[in-house]
């Protein structure tokens, strides 16, 4: 009987962690580069096997082509061939090494197989089971090597996802393994907002019966409750620095925007209308904010100064216009735009003023762009049931990430792991 | 004895008051959606009303339940409902509003909740705050009509709770409303 349990325990270890997303990539970038991912030697050790996380993040992206090795499989430099690659450009090989106290070590190269020179080689260490950060990294500098930007697969996303009437508060890697459940309740939940360390979440929650502004921290679930005025307390929003939050709240009226500091303090109103003006988010420099507003009759987006005065409305397109998130080059702002009974993800340029639609429209919602500006996550629906979705921000690449059991509303892409 | 039959007369009249908004109770139930915020079902207010006449033992108690009766007849719909992106009520809808405001201005112990809802064309964040409008001009109609400020609370949840989870006008009708609860 002991034996059977320990079997059963033994099985239960072996099962790779499943994806709670399923992904599919639809569209390609206009040159796809061919890359070849060599199975780690040793990695058949690991309940997650490194290269094939590593081919999974670089396939999402759409702008790699994956090359089966067919068989060829070299582990070191000096084992590498490169007569033998006549169709890839780069070559990515490694292996794991186990070290005492359940640590492993993984070296990786990433050659390059036209000019035959090695473009990375890299080694690094962590638990045993943390083999998927440590893919996730690899395949980060993979494609800040041949991309020149950042990867964002250390990144980590939240949303909402309701199931069997609870609403849970969740944050899961951005391939959307790792869930882990923050808050679960009957009443709603709305509007996650990372800060920027990417340590604390704040929210809306409806636990004591309306809308109330939290904020929690990631690693000791300590909770802060932000916001209780009568009526509505809504949309937090942490500024770049991270020392102050914009809210909503309509105890003075009509929705209209604040500032508090992260303990709640100081709180203090900037913008004074008879509409609505809610959705507050803050530019990469902390200097302005973009809102959603009503004040012209219909939902646009507006920008005024953080100190509040002249707002300047930015949208003119569509009947409505919601959820404006500023890139993180700030120079232009990705929002949801409702026209013809159809949401649709767009962007927005600062400077030109001209929009790109990068979706084909349906129930998309509240986009937020990845940290390295590469990608836009959304919520959409397939049959009713909210999904995630993310297109690349020139609109070429889109994909869809279905989760295995129930809805998902109001995603937000978190800020780059600041180690 | 006396006791039990008030109560029981309590149950009734409250019942009827709450009758409205059975129908709201009803359907989301039916479609499944989150009930334990939903303290205002039928089963609540039995509970409540319970509890209620056992503090209410003499005749003044009891004329105050047929008045409440009196007006629960007057009022049978505790719901408003609003035209699309639109939060000013209705022509039709001012008389229930006013019954209402007429209520709570001869019942000064009563409280009422006015509690604003949307579809889900918009944002999250821009339907609450079009929830919370709808809620709070019904509040200011109801102020208009009698009660005190105090004596309303008005709260919106955006169309985090749609009593249709349908996605077509009729359901989208349904969900741009505010209800008046007495909880």
């Amino acid at each position: 009987m002991l034996r059977l349990c320990s079997l059963i325990i033994l099985l239960c270890m072996a099962l790779p962690a499943r994806a709670v997303l399923d992904i599919e990539v639809t569209g390609a970038g206009e040159h796809q580069t061919p890359i070849a991912i060599i199975p780690f030697d040793g990695e058949s050790a690991l309940v997650q096997h490194i290269s094939e996380v590593i081919k999974s993040d670089l396939l999402r992206t759409g702008l790699f082509k994956l090359i089966d090795p067919e068989g060829k499989a070299p582990h070191e430099a000096k084992d590498v061939n490169y007569a033998d690659w006549p169709n890839v450009e780069t070559l990515t090989i490694g292996q794991v090494i186990q070290l005492d106290n359940g640590r492993i070590e993984v070296r990786f190269r990433l050659l390059d197989t036209v000019t035959q020179t090695e473009l990375l080689a890299q080694a690094v260490s962590s638990n045993k089971n943390q083999a998927r950060a440590i893919a996730h990294h690899i395949a980060d500098s993979i494609y800040a090597k041949l991309t020149g930007s950042p990867g964002v697969f250390s990144t980590r996303i939240a949303y909402v996802n309701r199931l069997h009437k609870l609403n849970r508060l969740v944050v899961a890697d951005s391939d959307g393994f790792g869930e882990h459940v923050l808050l679960e309740q009957k009443q709603p939940i709305m509007s996650p907002a990372w800060s920027p360390d990417g340590k604390s979440l704040a929210y809306v929650s409806f636990e004591q019966g309306r809308a109330m502004v939290y904020s929690q921290s990631l690693r000791t679930q300590k909770r802060l409750l932000l916001a209780s005025f009568p009526g509505s307390n809504s949309a937090p929003a942490w500024s770049p620095d991270g020392r102050e939050l914009a809210i909503v709240l309509t105890h003075e009226g009509s929705s209209q925007i604040y500032l508090m500091r992260t303990d709640g303090s100081n709180l203090r109103r900037i913008s004074f209308s008879e509409a609505i003006d809610t959705e507050p988010t803050f530019s990469p420099d902390g200097s302005f904010i973009l809102f959603t507003s009503d004040r012209g009759g219909s939902a646009q987006i507006y920008r005024m100064s953080v100190k509040g005065g002249y707002a300047e409305r930015l949208t003119f397109e569509g009947s409505n216009s919601f959820s404006p998130r500023f890139s993180p080059d700030g120079k232009s702002f990705v929002f949801a735009q409702f026209k013809g009974g159809r949401f649709y993800i767009a962007v927005q340029d600062f400077s030109s003023k001209q929009v790109q639609v990068l979706t084909p429209g349906g129930w998309e919602k509240k986009p937020s762009f990845a940290p390295n500006g590469k990608l836009i996550l959304f919520a959409t629906e397939i049959l009713g049931r909210g999904i995630l979705a993310t297109v690349s921000s020139d609109g070429r690449v889109k994909q869809r990430m279905t989760p295995q059991k129930g809805d998902i509303r109001e995603p937000t892409w978190g800020p780059f792991d600041k180690q | 004895m006396k006791k039990l039959i008030l109560a029981l007369v309590m149950i009734n009249l409250l019942a009827a008051c709450a009758s409205s908004k059975s129908r709201d109770a009803d359907e989301q139930a039916n479609n499944g959606s989150d009930s334990a915020m939903t303290e205002d079902s039928a089963t609540g207010s039995a509970n409540a009303a319970a509890i209620e006449a056992q503090n209410l033992a003499d005749a003044e108690a009891a004329q105050a339940a047929e008045e409440a009766a009196s007006q629960a007849a007057l009022t049978p719909q505790s719901s408003v409902y609003f035209p699309f992106d639109v939060d000013t009520i209705q022509d039709g809808d001012k008389a229930i509003v006013q019954a209402h405001g007429a209520y709570l201005s001869e019942h000064a112990d009563r409280k009422a909740r006015s509690e604003g809802n949307a579809d889900e064309r918009g944002s999250s964040e821009y339907n609450l705050a079009l929830g919370q409008r709808r809620a709070d001009n019904t509040k200011k109609a109801l102020v208009l009509s009698g009660a005190t400020a105090d004596q309303v609370d008005a709260i919106s949840y955006g169309e985090e709770r749609p009593t249709d989870t349908g996605h077509d006008e009729a359901a989208w009708a349904q969900n741009r409303r505010v209800d008046i609860i007495y909880p």
